[in-house]
């Protein structure tokens, strides 16, 4: 290795790259491990990997679980599901929080600080907490169905909670910051000559919006994208609080298999499937995150 | 332009939406009955409950000095980070090092936990360390994650910082140490405040990854609050909820009012200084 580094320079970089390499890396490689080995009843429940028995190392490896998770359906299912609910929540919250921080920032540059900070004052607050306060409100005696009783719209309570709808509106409610703030980031550099040079071409209002904004803020989009769909993939609070039975999410799987069934191997297996699900958008993410960070230079 | 009044009223909206719960929530933890959607009279009985609780009360320590320890050491390693990020020259060390620090920011909690977990029973087995899990190792949990958002916080406002500064002070012969000490730390401090909160209440926040690293010893608040909705809906998380509402906003608005008037000095000191002669 050729570090060519001051003594303190090396100290600044190497601290943080430990620490990381120690407690974000070295753990998908342990998981990687374990989803390859068998469930027993013990302490640790799983056999090693390497065994040292007679004076031979024998190393182990057990695709049973991934085996096991393409013969039940249920994983699929699971899986299929997650990745439909994170593509149509990134879709909605696209279509809310786009105008949003369209309007935050067409504001006065003095109040756009004041909006953002609205934007975000919420996801602040507890998740838990907030996803909670919607189970009051969508419940069949909850004040939704209540309100939409008292104005005459409905004579029965419509059953919301513990349905996908329920679902969609707590991923909205609590994803929607992620997708405002990059949108915002984007939409408030881009440079208005650009939209009065189309106005005196003679595009004005939407085409002028759909010509050249929209384009301009494709990047403010994947981000915003990236940010919500790749934590919803793996949700877990909000489809076990306000999702039903049939929106089963591979977080909430992951979290039965390990919690409830205390399949170690299996609940691994499955994170390793999800990791590889998620591995290209994490790495397009990545690649787009480390350009914006050194975009500069 | 008629697009422009059409994204303010779906502003206002949007944020009806974002506020609507909470503030149901506020209203109802005066409520005296103890169904949550029927009004049946003012009380402040479920703070009184709340208190009451030790149980809860001791979660909400442990909560508090695990998100206080985390948002310490999330800013000192996220201010590493940040400057390895602005200003060390690219190197594939570099490269590897940025997309290591930005994966926590999109990672599913629920990938992190296990990941994480399975690290601390393999330690355990190996090393005899960490010997039962608890405060510390969510705190070395919470780190990990939270870093990743300090760095990203701080390397905004790092890359912004004027470098002559810097430069001047070596010019005149302060040591590199001193000179971050004198001048790069108080002009980086609004930032250092910001990821400091980010890191304090994301720690505070956190269900799934605390639940995955916690042992018996530790229980923190989203855990408790977790396990009594589940249960069956308490009109004390309410109580509780308008609590935590309350003193998020307060910090917020004080933050907010803090960096306003930072800028302003800041601006006023530039104005001053061109219009010296």
């Amino acid at each position: 290795m050729k570090l060519r580094l001051p003594p303190g320079r090396r100290l600044v970089m190497g601290i943080p790259f430990a620490w990381l390499l120690l407690f974000f890396v070295v753990p998908f490689v342990i998981v990687l491990k374990i989803s390859l080995s068998e469930n027993i009843v013990g302490i640790p429940p799983y056999k090693p990997l390497l065994e040292w028995a007679d004076d031979t190392l024998k190393v182990v490896v057990n695709f049973s679980n991934f085996i096991w998770l393409s013969q039940d359906s249920l994983y699929f299912d699971a899986y299929v599901n997650s990745l439909k609910v994170a593509a149509i929540s990134t879709v909605l919250c696209l279509l809310v929080g786009y105008p949003m921080a369209y309007a935050i920032a067409r504001a006065k540059p003095s109040s756009q600080p004041a909006l953002l900070l609205l934007i975000m004052l919420p996801s602040w607050t507890s998740f838990l907490i907030r996803i909670y306060a919607w189970i009051g409100i969508l419940k069949n005696q909850g004040l939704l169905n209540q309100f939409l009783m008292w104005l005459g719209v409905i004579q029965e309570p419509l059953h919301i909670l513990n349905t996908n709808t329920a679902l969609y509106i707590g991923v909205v409610y609590a994803y929607l910051p992620f997708m405002v703030l990059p949108l915002y980031a984007n939409l408030s550099r881009h440079d208005q000559s650009l939209l009065e040079a189309a106005s005196d071409l003679g595009a004005r209002g939407w085409k002028a919006f759909l010509t050249v904004t929209l384009p301009l803020s494709k990047a403010g989009m994947v981000a915003g994208a990236m940010l919500v769909f790749i934590p919803v993939v793996g949700e877990f609070v909000i489809p076990e609080l306000l999702g039903g039975p049939q929106s089963l999410m591979i977080g909430k799987v992951l979290w039965n298999e390990f919690f409830s069934n205390r399949d170690w191997p299996v609940a691994a297996s499955l994170a390793v499937v999800m990791l590889g699900l998620l591995c290209v958008p994490i790495a397009f993410f990545n690649r787009q995150q480390a350009k914006e960070l050194e975009g500069e230079q | 332009m008629k697009g422009f009044s059409l994204s303010k009223a779906w502003f206002y909206l949007g944020l009806l939406f974002l506020y609507a719960p909470m503030a149901i929530l506020i209203i109802y933890s005066f409520n005296s009955a103890r169904v949550v959607t029927v009004w049946a009279g003012f009380s402040t009985k479920w703070y009184g409950e709340l208190f009451g609780d030790s149980q809860l009360m001791s979660a909400v320590w442990i909560s508090l000095r695990i998100a206080f320890f985390t948002a310490c050491s999330a800013v000192v390693l996220g201010t590493m980070a940040a400057f390895v990020l602005v200003r060390f020259r690219p190197t594939k060390w570099k490269t590897a090092f940025s997309s290591m620090i930005t994966a926590p920011l999109v990672m599913p909690d629920v990938i992190i936990g296990l990941s994480l977990l399975l690290l601390f029973v393999a330690m355990a087995d190996v090393l005899g360390w960490p010997k039962d899990r608890g405060m510390l190792t969510i705190w070395i949990a919470h780190v990990t994650f939270c870093s990743a958002y300090a760095a990203v916080v701080i390397t905004s406002r790092l890359r912004e910082m004027d470098l002559s500064l810097e430069e001047a002070a070596m010019d005149l012969g302060a040591p590199p140490l001193k000179t971050f000490m004198t001048i790069t730390l108080p002009l980086l401090l609004p930032a250092l405040a910001a990821a400091w909160l980010l890191s304090f209440t994301l720690s505070i926040d956190d269900l799934v990854i605390a639940s995955f690293v916690s042992g018996p010893g530790a229980t923190t608040l989203p855990m408790e609050v977790f396990s009594s909705v589940r249960m069956g809906i308490s009109p004390k998380v309410n109580a509780l909820a308008t609590l935590i509402i309350l003193v998020v906003s307060v910090a917020a608005f004080i933050s907010w009012l803090l960096v306003r008037r930072a800028e302003r000095r800041r601006q006023a000191d530039l104005e001053a200084i061109k219009a010296a002669p």
